[in-house]
């Protein structure tokens, strides 16, 4: 069965959520990947999302972090002040599912703006809600498109930081969650290194060469001693990611964002 | 107790031009309505606060309303940009906007300090991120107890703030369920507060521990339905995503944005004839 990248993006960070985990989710590729975790490999995974659903099961992916259906299917709907101070800062969340515009080699993030803060190039949404989830998560998921624009050589802005300046920089940093675990992309999976917590591949999709994802990073990336190859779409994985995407589109007319 | 009003009547009363102003929901229950009403008053030098701006102050900011922005996520959810708040950061028009920046976690607990009559939140947030760099209000408290540094950010506490909810009974009291974002915060933590309502009941019919806010603790009450189009009202009407699309390019470029203010908004008397006028174009287009 042929598939696209972006397929192969979805399928790959969908496997990260072991079934069971808490999960926050951010909108758009997050939230789709967590959702086909839930309807493949996960079924028990817990999605909760900052407008106020826990355990959210949706039929279609929705367009806002805050959609009916999001209330509607969850096992409780409670204040967004609660879900940050006692589900996220209260130590309940085991991973944090965030997309970025632009990372680093730490895995810190830019949601902010690209250029001078004061008379920017390009101004980003904002932070959201990404910060603490990154701060406060036992582990950290990161999933994006993979070009030189987003993974650059330096953030212009550090919205929700990673692993810092690498090395122990959380640690100094008082963060009480572990960082940063994964950056799935649509061409490798990244992985932080021991010790120095630099992001290096250590998964290449099939049919992707180091050439490309070489070129599609702003830093001069690293391949771990031993890289794999991340095993293709199955049927079932595909077959039910279509079918969300196709619910979604004739629910809302169009698909959901990927912003 | 509050007054039941129209809604011309509760802007003009309790909106001033300077104050505070909280317009809240979270992608659920915006209160659309009464910022049209701000803009038709023409209400100037506003300091809006809001954790996802949205296209109320798209449309708020571009008319000119607005000398400062609080916020913590300013986006078009799922299509993309807010083109009137960036022009006026990026490029000053209609004139410069100060922006003041957070995290959603901080103004959360930002508006849980100020329903709650404290000066400022606690919270464990930004180490290591920038914003605390660009934001000077943003500062640190090391907890007596542990030895902890920890982020204190100032309460919010607005002149006004303004929220749709989908009943209130002829006493004023109100009852809002679904996705509850900081309303009640934002609702406690303000000295006036403006709810619109889509519809008023002779009873509640409330659950037990239901979001219900007393009478007594609210301004005024105003009867407007459909007034968080084109986001949503759980148990009313859906989100309209088409409305959320067709924005973009309205809000993209100057002068589509002026003409679609002076028509809609300015050209129209109330919400009703907003509605009436969307309706008309919108079959006009079939």
């Amino acid at each position: 069965m042929s598939y696209s990248t972006s397929e192969m993006m979805t399928v790959a960070a969908a496997r990260r959520l072991r079934n069971g985990a808490v999960c926050f989710v951010g909108i758009g590729l997050p939230s789709k990947a967590a959702n086909l975790a839930r309807l493949t490999s996960s079924p028990d995974v817990v999605l909760i999302y900052e407008s106020g659903p826990i355990g959210a099961k949706p039929s279609v992916l929705p367009l806002s972090i805050g959609d009916g259906e999001l209330a509607e299917t969850a096992d409780t709907v409670v204040p967004t002040a609660e879900i940050f101070r006692y589900w996220l800062q209260g130590g309940r969340i085991d991973v944090g599912f965030l997309g970025a515009a632009q990372v680093d080699r730490f895995g810190n993030i830019n949601t902010t703006v690209v250029g001078d803060y004061r008379a920017p190039k390009t101004r980003l949404p904002g932070a959201g809600g990404a910060p603490e989830i990154a701060g406060s998560a036992k582990q950290v998921l990161i999933i994006l498109k993979q070009s030189p624009r987003a993974f650059v050589e330096k953030l212009d802005f550090i919205t929700s930081v990673g692993h810092g300046e690498g090395g122990d920089s959380r640690k100094r940093l008082g963060l009480p969650g572990d960082g940063p675990v994964g950056i799935i992309t649509d061409l490798c999976i990244m992985e932080p290194e021991a010790d120095t917590h630099e992001f290096v591949v250590t998964a290449i999709h099939p049919g992707v060469t180091r050439e490309q994802i070489v070129a599609a990073t702003g830093w001069p990336v690293r391949f771990a001693d031993s890289v794999q190859t991340t095993d293709a779409p199955t049927e079932t994985e595909l077959g039910a990611l279509r079918d969300l995407e196709a619910r979604t589109a004739a629910a809302h007319g169009q698909t959901a964002g990927e912003a | 107790m509050a007054a039941i009003l129209s809604l011309h009547d509760a802007v003009k009363q309790f909106i001033q031009d300077g104050d505070t102003v909280a317009l809240e929901g979270f992608t659920h229950l915006i209160p659309t309505a009464a910022g049209h009403e701000i803009i038709r008053q023409g209400k100037q030098d506003l300091t809006l606060v809001r954790m996802t701006p949205d296209l109320i102050y798209d449309q708020l900011i571009g008319a000119g309303c607005a000398r400062k922005l609080i916020f913590s996520w300013g986006g078009n959810p799922g299509v993309g940009s807010l083109h009137r708040l960036r022009d006026a950061v990026e490029k000053q028009w209609p004139h410069a906007i100060e922006i003041e920046e957070h995290s959603h976690a901080d103004l959360a607990n930002a508006y849980v300090a100020g329903a709650s009559g404290l000066p400022f939140a606690v919270l464990r947030a930004y180490a290591g991120s920038d914003l605390p760099k660009v934001n000077p209000l943003i500062k640190s408290v090391t907890c007596p107890f542990t030895g902890e540094v920890l982020a204190a950010v100032p309460s919010v506490r607005p002149d006004v703030t303004v929220i749709h909810a989908q009943k209130a009974d002829r006493k004023g009291n109100v009852l809002l369920w679904g996705i509850l974002g900081v309303q009640k915060e934002a609702a406690l933590a303000a000295k006036r507060c403006i709810v619109t309502v889509e519809e008023i009941v002779d009873d509640l019919q409330a659950p037990m521990n239901a979001c219900v806010l007393p009478s007594w603790a609210l301004s005024a009450v105003c009867l407007v339905p459909g007034g968080a189009h084109p986001s949503y009202a759980h148990g009313y009407y859906e989100r309209d995503n088409r409305f959320y699309q067709a924005w973009d390019p309205i809000a993209r470029n100057r002068e589509s944005f002026t003409a679609w203010i002076d028509t809609y908004i300015r050209g129209t008397a109330d919400f009703n004839e907003f509605k009436a006028k969307l309706a008309s174009t919108a079959e006009a287009a079939q």
